[in-house]
């Protein structure tokens, strides 16, 4: 960074090899890259935040979406897992920065080790987000979808925890077969059929006196509100239309299907970029190896995929709350 | 590169590390705190702060508030931008800041409207 910018004289401003700003042309580029990359997650963000303003008085409960922790298997522990993951995000950062400081140094194999840890703890990342949208997707409880698109679910009238369709639905004999596209005139095939159909449910929720519906809209103490026994059967019985078991882009069992699209949307496009991260690293780490930038004299690469590192780190913050916290 | 000279201080040179490697175990030892903080704050909630403040629960307010302290260090200490240019950083944060502070304003504003549409009879959804 010898080179300041210069007006002195004609020749040393427009020479080339000035560095305007005092940073290099890639580094330039990063920032200009990373700066853009920004606003689009920020608009994402921004959207998310539109949608729930907008539907403010039932928007679903993270805490209540995301209790699971791997190995832990039944017990409700919310925040336990994606604090995990925050970590390990952090610590990845840290190895990156030592790794960018190491190659200040000029010491190629601290580089590479310092870059495999964080390949690893990139890896352990976009995993842990896999396996946190698997839960997800498969669900826990299950719940009923209205007419209107709204989300029944069902609790105990005493504790007020929610209880699986398994637990109380009765399963018939039934002579409703899937559609195939070999054996009918329809157009196009059917999904698998729903475990229960709506009867089921209604029938197994009259069997069972300590069964309430919860409904999705949020009293005044942000409770979600629980009908009383005569009201859910008669909401059931009325606007009852089918069985939502999990979360995917159209229904979600924890309430509003909006609330499953932003977050498999944004923390599918970060999870891209972390998987990206982690591909671009383990080029550098190769070149690292290979002696690549002890040759060139300098390792200003590794700063560069570092600051794209870095910005992915900074994302998740960023995720972490306006999903998980707020 | 190791010419590169390192700002080594944290708020405003209350804490000087020795090196850089030590300054990045500093901010790591501050942003797991602030990290902590907000994972506590989350589990327990405390009743005192679920209160409003400017149509916004406070404890939201605290979230999105220790999310931009982590945001600022990992930005100036991790990316290094407390050691480039004043211009380079303003470049980058001010253009940042300025439109995104315009999208959530249009973007909330407009939401609170049609969220007003919707509980107004004209549209049902409780069915």
């Amino acid at each position: 960074m010898s080179s300041a910018v210069s007006v002195s004289s004609k020749e040393t401003t427009w020479g080339g090899g000035n560095k305007p700003l005092r940073t290099s042309y890639g580094k330039a580029m990063m920032w200009f890259f990373l700066l853009s990359d920004g606003l689009s997650f920020s608009g994402f963000l921004a959207a998310y935040g539109f949608a729930r303003f907008r539907f403010l008085d039932s928007w679903p409960k993270a805490d209540e979406v995301f209790t699971h922790v791997p190995f832990l298997h039944g017990q409700e522990l919310p925040m336990i897992y994606v604090a995990f993951m925050t970590f390990v995000l952090i610590m990845s950062s840290v190895t990156m920065v030592l790794a960018v400081d190491a190659g200040h140094q000029m010491k190629q194999s601290k580089v590479a080790f310092y870059m495999l840890l964080t390949i690893l703890g990139g890896a352990v990342f976009v995993g842990s987000q896999a396996w946190e949208w698997g839960t997800f997707i498969n669900g826990d409880y299950g719940a009923v979808k209205t007419k209107g698109g709204n989300i029944l679910q069902f609790v105990d009238s005493h504790s007020h925890h929610r209880i699986a369709l398994d637990d109380f639905a009765h399963k018939h004999h039934s002579d409703r077969i899937q559609h195939e596209e070999t054996n009918g005139l329809w157009f196009y095939d059917e999904g698998a059929l729903p475990i229960y159909s709506i009867e089921e449910v209604i029938e197994g929720m009259e069997a069972s006196p300590n069964i309430l519906i919860r409904t999705q809209i949020l009293d005044e103490t942000g409770e979600k509100t629980i009908l009383s026994r005569e009201e859910s059967l008669n909401t059931l019985r009325a606007n009852g239309k089918s069985i939502v078991t999990g979360a995917n882009l159209i229904e979600n069992e924890y309430g509003m299907p909006l609330f499953a699209d932003f977050f498999f949307f944004i923390t599918g496009f970060h999870g891209f970029h972390v998987f990206s991260g982690v591909v671009i690293n383990i080029i550098i780490f190769f070149n690292v190896i290979l002696g690549t930038y002890e040759k060139r004299g300098h390792y200003e690469m590794v700063e560069k995929v570092g600051l794209y590192w870095h910005f992915v780190d900074l994302v998740w913050v960023f995720v972490f709350t306006f999903f998980y916290l707020v | 590169m190791s010419h590169q000279v390192h700002n080594l201080e944290l708020f405003r040179g209350l804490i000087k590390f020795k090196n850089i490697t030590q300054k990045i175990w500093g901010v790591l030892i501050l942003l797991s705190i602030v990290t902590l903080v907000e994972v506590a704050l989350g589990i327990f909630k405390p009743k005192i702060l679920l209160l409003y403040f400017l149509n916004m629960k406070i404890l939201n307010w605290i979230f999105i508030s220790l999310t931009i302290v982590k945001a600022y260090y990992i930005t100036w200490d991790f990316m290094h931008m407390r050691d480039e240019t004043k211009t380079l950083r303003r470049v980058v944060v001010w253009t940042f800041v300025f439109l995104v502070l315009y999208l959530i304003f249009i973007l909330i504003q407009e939401s609170g409207y049609i969220f007003d549409q919707g509980s107004d009879d004209y549209i049902k959804r409780d069915f």
